[in-house]
């Protein structure tokens, strides 16, 4: 039995870590630390972030503004024994778990490997799998201007639900369908269904993790562009 | 899956070893040896040869990046070498034993869907020069491994 889990409640334990307004590549790499060197379970959301960056995100490019939520989950295989620590798996988790979410307030769906709304999609995410861990990071379009949507193209590699609809009729804000904060609410509800939640601030972290080699960092212009030929893969470039 | 069979066998009788008929649709060969992160070895005196699974690349989906590591590099047994992109994810590929990597599958670069398509042929990762053939013996072989990937699935 994982050393996280609460006597005589049966959860497994778990850090809620909520920020506001981080930089996306510290959210990145704090995730990779806490991924790679910390055995505890963590659930990091992050209300907006202060750059705007282009980020690849699940099938094809997003762009993410400051308005973008993130939500990000990390957790021991052996604390979620239902989930195989493949993608398909967590994705189905994941899915149940925004179901939750979402319940009488929109036509939620997971669809192929995307959150929609009905056919459209509001949410991408990516996962980085380890022996026994995994993490589940999805990114939220909160809202976005048509105009700086209108720079992307048309990825190489798309969910056949999408039928050649550019990224205007692809997507979807998801503040037309629920308040912020019941979001944030309703999510951490979510996960306090399945995991006893300990809030920590970002300054609490301590420095007890393990040191480990950062691997996430800022692409250069080449090396994004060898990432449009592999369109299945997340990196954050600025 | 009995085309699946037929590919096992094709690739048994390339290899020369014999293929364990499963039940099952992941594909399990017999002669190598298996580690529970789901990579494969195949021992040929000091060298090992490394892949993923049939049962791995299967759950895993489409692969389309293979993270391979520096020649020369030191790799340990349980520990994480490299990595597989497939749909929404990255994973690790973890090490079955120890020992120098003397050889990557560059091919990968090009055609990483190998992994997928024949990840005991073709699709292998990399070579390394073992460290410890006596850490062959923690591994799994041909039946165990077949009984540890359908425990798995049963659970889910």
């Amino acid at each position: 039995m994982s050393v996280n889990r609460v006597k005589n409640l049966g959860l497994p334990l778990m850090n809620l870590v909520k920020l506001r307004g981080t930089p996306i590549l510290q959210q990145l790499l704090l995730e990779e630390r806490l991924l790679r060197s910390s055995s505890d379970n963590w659930c990091i959301v992050n209300d907006g972030t202060n750059l705007l960056t282009l980020s690849w995100v699940c099938l094809g490019t997003v762009i993410v503004d400051e308005n973008t939520l993130f939500v990000s989950l990390i957790c021991n295989r052996n604390d979620v024994p239902d989930v195989q620590p493949y993608p398909r798996s967590v994705m189905a988790w994941s899915g149940s778990l925004y179901s939750e979410v979402f319940n009488g307030i929109a036509d939620f769906q997971l669809r192929e490997n995307d959150y929609v709304f009905g056919d459209r999609k509001f949410g991408g995410n990516a996962q980085s799998i380890t022996r026994n861990r995994w993490i589940h990071h999805t990114s939220f379009l909160w809202d976005y201007s048509v105009s700086n949507m209108a720079y992307l193209k048309l990825p190489s590699r798309v969910p056949q639900y999408r039928l050649e609809r550019d990224h205007t009729d692809f997507v979807c804000k998801m503040k037309d369908y629920i308040e912020r904060s019941v979001f944030i609410e309703k999510t951490i509800k979510a996960v306090g269904t399945q995991f006893m939640l300990k809030e920590l601030s970002l300054d609490e972290i301590d420095d007890s993790c393990r040191e480990h080699v950062e691997t996430t960092r800022l692409l250069t212009l080449d090396e994004l562009k060898e990432t449009t030929t592999r369109s299945e893969s997340i990196a954050q470039a600025v | 899956m009995a085309a699946r069979f037929l590919w096992a066998s094709r690739v048994a009788s390339h290899l020369r070893i014999s293929v364990a008929q499963r039940g099952f649709a992941s594909v399990v060969l017999k002669d190598l040896k298996y580690a529970e992160s789901h990579e494969w070895v195949k021992i040929d005196g000091n060298k090992a040869t490394f892949g993923i699974t049939d049962h791995a690349q299967d759950h895993l989906g489409d692969v389309v990046y293979v993270e391979l590591p520096d020649l020369g590099r030191s790799v340990s047994q349980g520990e994480s070498f490299g990595a597989v992109e497939s749909v929404k994810a990255t994973s690790d590929i973890n090490s079955p034993v120890s020992g120098k990597v003397v050889e990557v599958n560059e091919v990968l670069g090009e055609t990483p869907g190998l992994v997928n398509t024949s990840p005991y042929e073709e699709g292998w990762i990399i070579k390394v020069e073992l460290s410890d053939a006596g850490e062959v013996e923690k591994l799994m072989d041909s039946d165990k491994y077949s009984k540890f990937c359908e425990e798995e699935d049963a659970k889910h």
